[in-house]
This record gives structure tokens, sequence and C-alpha cells, in this order.
């Protein structure tokens, strides 16, 4: 149990997303007036700008100046959203998807061959040294080395393209995918493969055949982390993007606002548009999402 | 982590399956399309950000070398301390404020009543929101003539909030707040829900208050997560970039200039690539300076949490 603590463990999430049986016996709980009084405060912050958010983007200009904020529309209204896909959302919402799904896609593919060839070394030069790499890897920010990236993308002649978005953001999703990916690759009994290696598989058949089915939801839990890091990422696009029709959607965001930035329900309908995918996901896969985020932190 | 032993492989076998057992020649190849991104991408950028901030460059030219006066410049700017400073007032700022919240929260969800978990479902929606969207909306609704001050008519609510500088920090660090703390309340719940019941068990028989094994049993028990939890805040605020960007742009003046931005700036409007790799050497520096003074902080991480569980 101590080493399941540890800060470096990587098995707490799984741990602690088993919920544990409650115990009956005693009635222990005792109300936590602090805890209360701090959480319901924190949901009325939280709630109140995405409540006020989603109500203007319902109002018309006039509505919106004429009534109180915090009141519903009186004749709620479709054409903010109307008019935030005439200016083209839809482009960048498609920049968006390919952005990434063309980062993700690769990144989770070449991590996880990263992670499985990591675990299964029997300990090489070459493969420590990669990994002590990948873990430096997790503290460098991307802020920080966006110079040199812009230069390298300036020399590859991908500058206004969306590959010069998608390149970086592979590498960047990396480190961390890794991380996780080995955490889990490692659980995998190691008789499995002893007794696929006797019949002869290739490392490259146990990798498929073994490895993946096994760590499937590991998977989808890296992938859904990487999307919603690359889905929402701004200095990238900002850096390396020129063209308004080049833009993904938080980069369209912004320029929107620069541009009609007195129209409060149109700016209001924008935001709740472009938040709109990651909201219905996190309906639909709240749990993986929740794992996602905290996969490697959470410890 | 006992799967990593040596193989018990008896010595015939691994005769007969050349290369070696678990054949790191036969698997080395599967890390380099990963080596390759991550060289690309990552290290050459790490290395050139040094190599570019002894170098003048606009940004579209030729790179010229230029010895140290990209750093004599970075250096004597006054802009420098100025934007260390704000660096640090926001990072000490929501590192005081998120951690007590998030603690706070994090103990409170960690209960498994059937409201929690629907109370979290609302509280995780921030996490999911684009800095930039976040700002936008932060933005709007500051505005002092179109925002939610001025609709509702509150004196108190409708100041300049991003025209004043004081005030513009205090709203880039109540955001930045706003954005992370359900990250952290989400680290913190699990955590809490790993201390053993046994422990609160006893201290109830001892006649321990409910605040009481607060401050004994909780708080000691998330040493560990209170550390992690700090140092991605304290390093992610190193880094914040979008949020401050959207929203004040670095304004008013230079009142939330702080170091990534001011890095931007100086890179990408003021077209001096060289400064602005100074600069960015000395956000990685510092970075990995707290990361790792957080860690002796810490401890050697390998001690027990559980004695006397």
């Amino acid at each position: 149990m101590a080493t399941v603590l540890a800060p470096e463990g990587g098995q707490v999430d799984r741990v602690a997303s088993r919920p544990r049986p409650r115990l009956k016996a005693g009635g222990r709980e005792r109300p936590n007036w602090a805890g209360a009084t701090a959480a319901w405060l924190w949901l009325l912050i939280v709630l109140v700008p995405i409540y006020w958010i989603v109500i203007t983007s319902f109002k018309t200009r006039a509505n919106y100046f004429a009534t109180n904020p915090l009141a519903p529309p009186s004749s709620p209204t479709l054409d903010n959203y109307r008019f935030v896909i005439e200016q083209d959302f839809a482009r960048y919402f498609m920049n968006s998807v390919i952005v990434t799904l063309g980062a993700v896609i690769p990144a989770v593919v070449v991590s996880f061959m990263a992670a499985y060839a990591i675990v299964r070394s029997t300990g090489g030069r070459f493969l420590r040294w990669t990994n002590s790499m990948f873990l430096l890897g997790l503290a460098i920010p991307l802020q920080a080395v966006i110079i040199p990236i812009y230069l390298v993308i300036i020399r590859l002649q991908l500058y206004d393209t969306l590959l010069a978005i998608i390149l970086p953001s592979i590498a960047f999703a990396i480190p961390l995918s890794v991380l996780v990916l080995g955490n889990f690759i490692r659980d995998v009994p190691r008789e499995l493969f002893e007794s696929m290696r006797m019949d002869g598989a290739s490392e490259a058949t146990m990798l498929w055949r073994l490895a993946f089915p096994l760590t499937r939801p590991a998977l989808v839990t890296v992938a859904i982390y990487q999307g919603l890091t690359v889905w929402n990422n701004f200095l990238l696009p900002l850096i390396l993007i020129q063209s308004p029709q080049q833009r993904p959607l938080p980069l369209a965001l912004w320029a929107f606002q620069g541009q009609y930035g007195i129209n409060v329900p149109a700016i209001a309908a924008s935001v709740v548009l472009t938040a709109l995918p990651i909201v219905i996901l996190y309906a639909v896969g709240r749990r993986q999402l929740l794992s996602g985020l905290t996969a490697g932190f959470g410890k | 982590m006992s799967v990593l032993a040596p193989p018990a492989v008896p010595a015939a076998q691994i005769k007969r399956s050349a290369p070696s057992a678990g054949g790191h020649g036969r698997v080395a190849w599967m890390a380099l399309p990963a080596l390759v991104f991550f060289v690309g991408f990552g290290v050459i950028p790490l290395v050139g950000v040094l190599g570019l901030s002894f170098t003048t460059w606009d940004g579209l030219g030729a790179i010229q070398p230029s010895g140290l006066d990209s750093w004599t410049a970075v250096i004597t700017d006054p802009g420098l301390p100025h934007a260390m400073w704000v660096t640090f007032e926001i990072m000490a700022l929501s590192w005081l404020f998120q951690t007590p919240v998030s603690i706070l929260i994090g103990v409170f969800l960690a209960g498994h009543q059937r409201y929690r978990e629907f109370l979290a479902v609302l509280y995780f929606i921030p996490l999911l929101l684009s800095a930039a969207a976040i700002a936008i909306t932060y933005k709007a609704l500051l505005d002092p003539n179109f925002g939610l001050g001025a609709g509702l008519g509150i004196p108190l609510l409708q100041q300049d909030w991003l025209g004043d500088e004081t005030l513009a920090l205090a709203v880039v660090v109540f955001v930045v707040s706003w954005q992370f703390i359900p990250f952290h309340s989400l680290i913190y719940q699990g955590a809490v829900r790993q201390i053993p019941r046994s422990m609160y068990e006893a201290a109830s028989l001892d006649g321990a208050a409910r605040v009481r094994q607060f401050f004994s049993i909780t708080l000691p028990q998330l040493k560990y997560t209170i550390i992690t939890s700090s140092t991605l805040m304290v390093v992610g605020s190193l880094t914040f970039f979008d949020l401050i960007f959207v929203l004040t742009e670095g304004g008013p003046g230079d009142a939330t200039r702080s170091l990534a931005l001011d890095m931007y700036k100086t890179g990408f409007q003021a077209n001096l690539m060289g400064p602005a790799s100074a600069i960015a050497v000395i956000l990685v520096v510092a970075g990995l300076l707290i990361a790792l003074l957080l860690r002796r902080l810490g401890g050697r991480g390998d001690e027990s949490q559980l004695e006397g569980a």
C-alpha cells in the first residue's frame, strides 16, 4: 500500500476511481461545514459566468442592454448563432477537428509503441536514455521553446498550414503519454508475454495482440486528455497561423472577439458554440475524461 | 515494480530465442518514431532557444550571431525585474488562493454522497474550456459599460476591472483560479479517498473532533499531494500565457506583463527574437529550479505515508 501512495506510483488513479464500499456502522460522517460552505460558494462562482454566457447568447442586442443581465431572455433568439456560423465558424470547427485528430492519433500510436519498447526492454542503454529524455520532456513548457519551433516550422516551409500546429502538438503530447501508458503496460502480467513468446510471437504481434487490447482503456484516457489539450491550444496557432481560413477555434474566437467586441450576445454565442462539442463529450464520457485529466498527476 | 525484474527464464530458452529474452534490439525500433518527433520539436528547440539567445534575429531575415548582446539587453532592461515580479505575484497569489479552496472542496467531494457526485459534474466544467474562451467570457462579463456590473447597476461591480493596474492583476489571479481550482480539487478528491478509514475511526474513538481530525490526519496524509499540486500550480503559473494574453494583453500598461507575456511581446511584437529567447531560457531555468526546490521540500518521497495505519 505504501508504494501505491508514493508520488511516483502511477497506480493511484485506478485505485481511486474504484469507489470504496461505504461503512455503514457508526454513522461516522459528521457534517463538514467549512467544506460544504466552500463547495457551494465555489459552485455558484463556477456557474454564474457559465449561466450568464449561455443566456446572453440567446438574447438580441437590444434585449441585452434593456434587461437584467441575469434574467433569462424574454424572447430567445438564435440570430446570434446564425451570425457566428455565417462568420465561417464551420471552417474553423473543421480546422480544429483536423488538428486534433491529426495530432492525437499519431501521438497516441507512437507513444504506445515507445512505452511498449521501454517497458519490454531488458535494460539497453538506448531505451534507458530515451526514457529519461521523455521524463525530462515533462518539464519543458511549450511557451519556452515556441521561438525555435517557429524557426523550425518556417524552415520546413510549413508556416501557415495546419501541419505546423499538428507536428509540435504530437511532440508535446509524447512525454506524458509514454509515462502513463508505460505504467499501464507494466501491469500486463509477464507470464502472458512469456507464453506468447513461446508460441513464436514477435514483439510487434505481442504489442498488437496482447498489450493493445489490455491497455485499451488507458489509450482512450490518454487520447481524451491529449485531445482536449490540442483542441484548446491557443499559442501554437497564434504563432504559426496567419491566414484567417486556417484558424482553429480558439484563435478564431479571439479574432472574432477583437472584431465584434461590443456585440456581447454574438461573443457569447461564439464562446458557447466552441465549447459545445467538448461539453457534449463530457456529458457522454465524464469518467474517462476526468481520469484522463489526472492521469499521471493524481498521485 | 517486480514486473521489471529480470525474467526467470531457463538458460536453454534464452539460447533458443536469440538475440535475447524480451529482446532489447527487437523492441528498440518501436521507440524511434516517438523519439524523432520529440527530438525534432522538443529537444532541438530546447537547445535552439539557448543558441538563439546568443544571436540577433528579427523573425524574418537572417540570423546573426551576436555574442552576449541579447543577454546584456535583457538583463539591463528594467522590464525584466518588473516581469519577474508580476510573475511572482501571480504565482504566489494564485497558490495562496487555490490551495486552501481546492483542499476544502476536494475533501468535501471525497464524500460518497450522491449529490456530491452531481456537484462534481458541474465543478469540472471549467476544466473543459479553452483559456481563450474563459478569458473572452470574463472580458465581456467584466466590461464596465456592457458587462454584468453595468447591467445589474451595482456600482461595486461596475469598476474598470481590466483598466486598473491592481484590479487587473487581481482579476488575472481570480480567473486563473476559476480555471484551475477544479483540477486541483479533483487531485485532492482522489487523494482523500486513499486515506484509510481506520485512521479516522481510531481518532473518533479517541474523541478527536472533525476539525482536529482534519488537521491531524487529513492534512498530514495529503502532504505529497499538496506538493504535487503545488508544483503543478507554481510551475504552471510561470507559463500562463493564453489567459493573460486574451484578457489583458499584459496591460494596463505593463501591470500584468508576466515573463511569458514579456517573451511573446519582445519576440513576436517587437521582433527581437534574441532577447526573447534569453527570456525563454530564464523561464525554463526558473521552472526547473522551482520544481527541484519543491521536490526537496517534500522529502525523497519514498517514505511511507501510512505510518500508524
